[in-house]
């Protein structure tokens, strides 16, 4: 199969969020969650693997990295709505609350709430690559050549 | 291979809450149904079927279905709520041709190809045969068909209503050209019974 199903912008930008965050963040963040709705499960979470591809440079011919665990669940709010989670790792707990923010993002009453777990998320994660970024660039180190001139003779 | 359409999850029934346990259950059920014919075994513990299938041959699908089976549906399920929902759980692949398909779900028994049709297995591999789930309205109240074969003691009887009377002449002309032959397992509503390709079927009136 390769027609690669359409998942709109925004929501695979929460999608991405939500996956590569920390599980107890995640949980923490539902934790303070005031009214949480209820919801029931479509697909219970379960442990999978997937390969991860990639293209050299971002545009040559996709190669198969390696295979890396994931944990996917679906559920659907009482209010109607539908949200999956795909997450790294093996923790179950990580993939369903992933699957109900999605579903209330989607749900425009819920969905102030659930910016209110996805955005500190996000934040978190860029101080979490700029400091790895700073921490790198720290250890940077600029080769140059010497230009070796001869003495007067 | 057809191409897929993204699925709408919005219509999607839920499947097993516990797949572990569930499917384990209903497998055990199944096993009992084929290795005992014309028992009759109880599915109700499933969770709700989606549209156009019923409760056991639902919490079938869940459970044998995978990545790795082909399943062929008759006209009535494709391309419906039903397909939709079978290749959300179970993520199998769909074939038109009844000759690959490791699983059929046949619900208009009236409709259903001649069971010649489908994969009969092959001489080193008879288990790779086709398995048929033949949903009827009710597992009582149509011709007796009287059973008798391995996991039988003496004779056993059978009456799924709304087969069509050519149906059993297919499970009989199934049954002479064993080891090769399709399995069927019967099923209404929340109940289940098998008909293995082993079993002698003999019809009231022949």
């Amino acid at each position: 199969m390769s027609a690669t199903p359409v998942v709109e912008q925004p929501r695979r930008r929460w999608l991405s969020i939500l996956a590569k965050a920390a599980p107890a963040e995640v949980a923490a963040a539902w934790d303070r969650l005031e009214r949480p709705p209820a919801y029931r499960m479509l697909r219970a979470p379960e442990i999978g693997m997937v390969m991860v591809r990639g293209r050299m440079g971002g545009t040559a011919d996709a190669f198969n990295v390696g295979e890396m665990t994931v944990t996917r669940a679906a559920v659907r709010l009482d209010s109607g709505a539908t949200g999956v989670g795909y997450v790294a790792g093996r923790d179950r707990r990580h993939a369903e609350i992933a699957a109900v923010i999605d579903a209330m993002m989607q749900s425009p009453e819920l969905r102030p709430a659930a910016e209110g777990i996805v955005n500190p998320l996000e934040t978190a994660q860029r101080q979490r690559r700029d400091t790895g970024a700073r921490k790198a660039a720290a250890t940077k180190v600029d080769f140059f050549t010497m230009v070796r001139t001869r003495g007067p003779a | 291979m057809n191409a897929y359409s993204p699925l709408d999850l919005a219509e999607i029934a839920p499947g097993f809450a516990d797949p572990t346990r569930d499917s384990q259950a209903v497998f055990r059920r199944v096993m009992d149904a084929v290795a005992r014919p014309g028992t009759i075994h109880d599915l109700s513990f499933a969770p709700p079927p989606p549209p156009g299938l019923g409760r056991a041959a639902a919490a079938m699908a869940l459970t044998l279905f995978d990545f790795e089976t082909r399943v062929w549906l008759d006209g009535e399920l494709r391309g419906g709520a039903a397909a939709d929902w079978l290749r959300f759980h179970c993520a199998c692949p769909l074939t038109d041709a009844p000759g690959e398909a490791a699983f059929a779900i046949v619900v208009d028994a009236a409709d259903c190809p001649p069971l010649s049709s489908f994969h009969p297995g092959d001489a080193k591999y008879p288990d790779r045969s086709t398995t048929l789930i033949v949903q009827v309205p009710a597992l009582v109240g149509g011709r007796c068909a009287t059973l008798e074969g391995p996991g039988i003691k003496e004779r056993s009887a059978i009456a799924p209503a709304g087969l069509p009377a050519s149906f059993w002449e297919h499970v009989q002309a199934n049954h002479a050209r064993f080891q090769f032959g399709v399995d069927v397992i019967f099923a209404a509503g929340d109940l289940i019974a098998g008909l293995p390709r082993s079993t002698r079927v003999t019809i009231k009136g022949d």
